[in-house]
């Protein structure tokens, strides 16, 4: 009975984790690059600084009328944003927060489990993509497709390499093993991880498969009212889960001053940062193209994720 | 696998909730397997085997091969299905039927397929006939597959991982041939 009702709770608490934090990113999205543009951003919903801009964006969102085109698929149109979606909630489970259990489930093989249920999401865009009977749709899906299977193996390269080092694939396990310089020695794989990450995500500068100027948001084109906010929610839950991963595996998680007692607070500390630099990225870097986009996966992150993996190796046989 | 092999205290005819929740899944599977070959959809085809091979997926945790299952999702949902999805896309994949994909071999595919699968079938019933493998949590874990593939497998996989690498090397032959001949 006590086992039922903590997994509940489990479930509930990430639950809220899911619906809030993203939300709290994309506010942050608005106001930061708003100041980087010198502009305020929102200002009025909520009164102070608009903090429930994206409160009133979800009403507007809710109230809209849901269209599905005459010539769609009516039913992979309308299970595209779930299967989108769903991916992202199920990663959060696996998620180590804090030292001792704070985690929703610990599994033995998460870092496969995370990395395996990361790349189901970018079938809900292809799904979208086809179903929408729409050339720039379409456009948008085969773009998303080409992206993904350039950007997967750098991610998984370098993942491995932090695999390696601690010797084993469970997250908890991962952050268990982790020793402050880790950071120095596995900094070429983070910034592999996380430029892929971007990628996956289809975040600027890597935003070719939404492109809004060119092809009218790709494979969102034809959504309208509540699927269209759920696409936007995963983009902004899959910002939150790759922010968390890459700190988790890279940056130390809940490793820093305190951590007994605060570790929590230096995983969110850390993701956020990260966050921060995500949208960063976007308000600097112009959007790249297609071929510069897949020249820069195959000539320049998979070598610096294997080069990662060798000296991985290397340091892991001299030190033991 | 590290189960203990006995036959014995355990009936057939009295399942328990994993064993129902297999057979059922086996049984979604096997439709998601039926739809992906029957539909005349060429996407739908490629969505109902997301399902059947997520489907597996299940089956493999249900027998706690827990890193198996999530390789599964990870090689073939996350890249099979999308290498597939693409090509379909980059070719023909119209929303509605496509009638000129339909097969003439399509009876003979079906002897093939009902010939192998009694084959397979017969196979794995005939090897374990009444053996009963009690699953242990942490049977399939990522230690224990690891364990048993670099001590007793490891010819194999090296032999795999050759194979591999020389049908990537090919690939890239191919594919380099093809541009000078232009």
């Amino acid at each position: 009975m006590i086992t039922a009702l903590e997994a509940l709770l489990r479930c509930v608490v990430i639950l809220v984790v899911f619906l809030v934090l993203p939300l709290v990113i994309g506010q942050t999205e608005h106001k930061v690059m708003a100041h980087m543009q010198g502009r305020l951003g929102p200002m009025y919903a909520g009164g102070f600084h608009g903090w429930a801009q994206l409160v009133a964006d979800g009403v507007k969102f809710a109230q809209k009328e849901d269209i599905v085109p005459a010539d769609a698929d009516r039913r992979i149109f309308q299970l595209a944003p779930a299967v989108a979606l769903l991916p992202y909630l199920l990663v959060l489970v696996a998620i180590p927060v804090g030292p001792g259990g704070f985690v929703g489930q610990d599994l033995d093989a998460g870092l496969f489990f995370v990395l395996a249920v990361m790349g189901i999401g970018v079938l809900g865009s292809l799904m979208a993509g086809w179903a929408s009977a729409n050339k720039f749709s379409l456009l948008g899906g085969i773009r998303t497709a080409a992206q993904l299977l350039a950007y997967e193996l750098p991610m998984l390269l370098a993942a491995a390499s932090v695999a390696m080092a601690a010797g084993t694939v469970s997250l908890t396990g991962i952050m268990g093993a982790f020793h402050w310089w880790w950071v120095p020695w596995q900094i070429v794989g983070g910034f592999v991880f996380f430029t892929a990450g971007l990628a996956e995500l289809q975040r600027p500068p890597f935003d070719m498969p939404v492109a809004d100027s060119e092809i009218i948001f790709g494979a969102y084109t034809e959504y309208t009212g509540l699927r269209f906010a759920l696409f936007l929610l995963s983009e902004y839950a899959g910002i939150l889960v790759l922010c968390a991963l890459t700190s988790v595996l890279f940056l130390g998680g809940w490793h820093g001053p305190l951590a007994g007692d605060l570790g929590w607070l230096w995983t969110l500390l850390k993701t956020f940062a990260l966050a921060f630099v995500v949208i960063w990225l976007r308000v600097t870097y112009p959007r790249l193209r297609e071929d510069q986009l897949m020249r820069f996966a195959w000539t320049v992150l998979i070598p610096l994720a294997l080069a990662q993996l060798a000296l991985t190796g290397i340091v892991k046989v001299v030190i033991s | 696998m590290t189960g203990t092999l006995s036959s014995q205290g355990h009936s057939f005819l009295t399942p328990g909730g994993v064993e129902i929740v297999f057979v059922l899944v086996g049984l979604a599977v096997l439709g998601a397997a039926l739809l992906t070959v029957t539909t005349r959809q060429l996407v739908h085809a490629a969505l109902w085997l997301v399902v059947a091979l997520g489907g597996l997926a299940i089956e493999y945790l249900l027998l706690t091969a827990e890193f198996i299952a999530w390789v599964q999702v990870l090689i073939y949902l996350g890249s099979v299905v999308v290498l597939v999805l693409f090509g379909l896309m980059l070719t023909k994949a119209p929303i509605g039927a496509s009638p000129d994909a339909d097969s003439g071999n399509r009876w003979v595919a079906l002897g093939v397929a009902v010939v192998a699968a009694a084959t397979l079938v017969t196979l794995v019933v005939d090897a374990f006939r009444c053996t009963w493998i009690d699953l242990t949590a942490g049977g399939g874990s990522t230690r224990a597959d690891g364990t048993m593939l670099f001590r007793y497998w490891v010819l194999p996989f090296e032999a795999l991982s050759v194979l591999l690498l020389a049908a990537l090397v090919g690939a890239v032959v191919i594919s380099r041939r093809h541009r000078e001949e232009r």
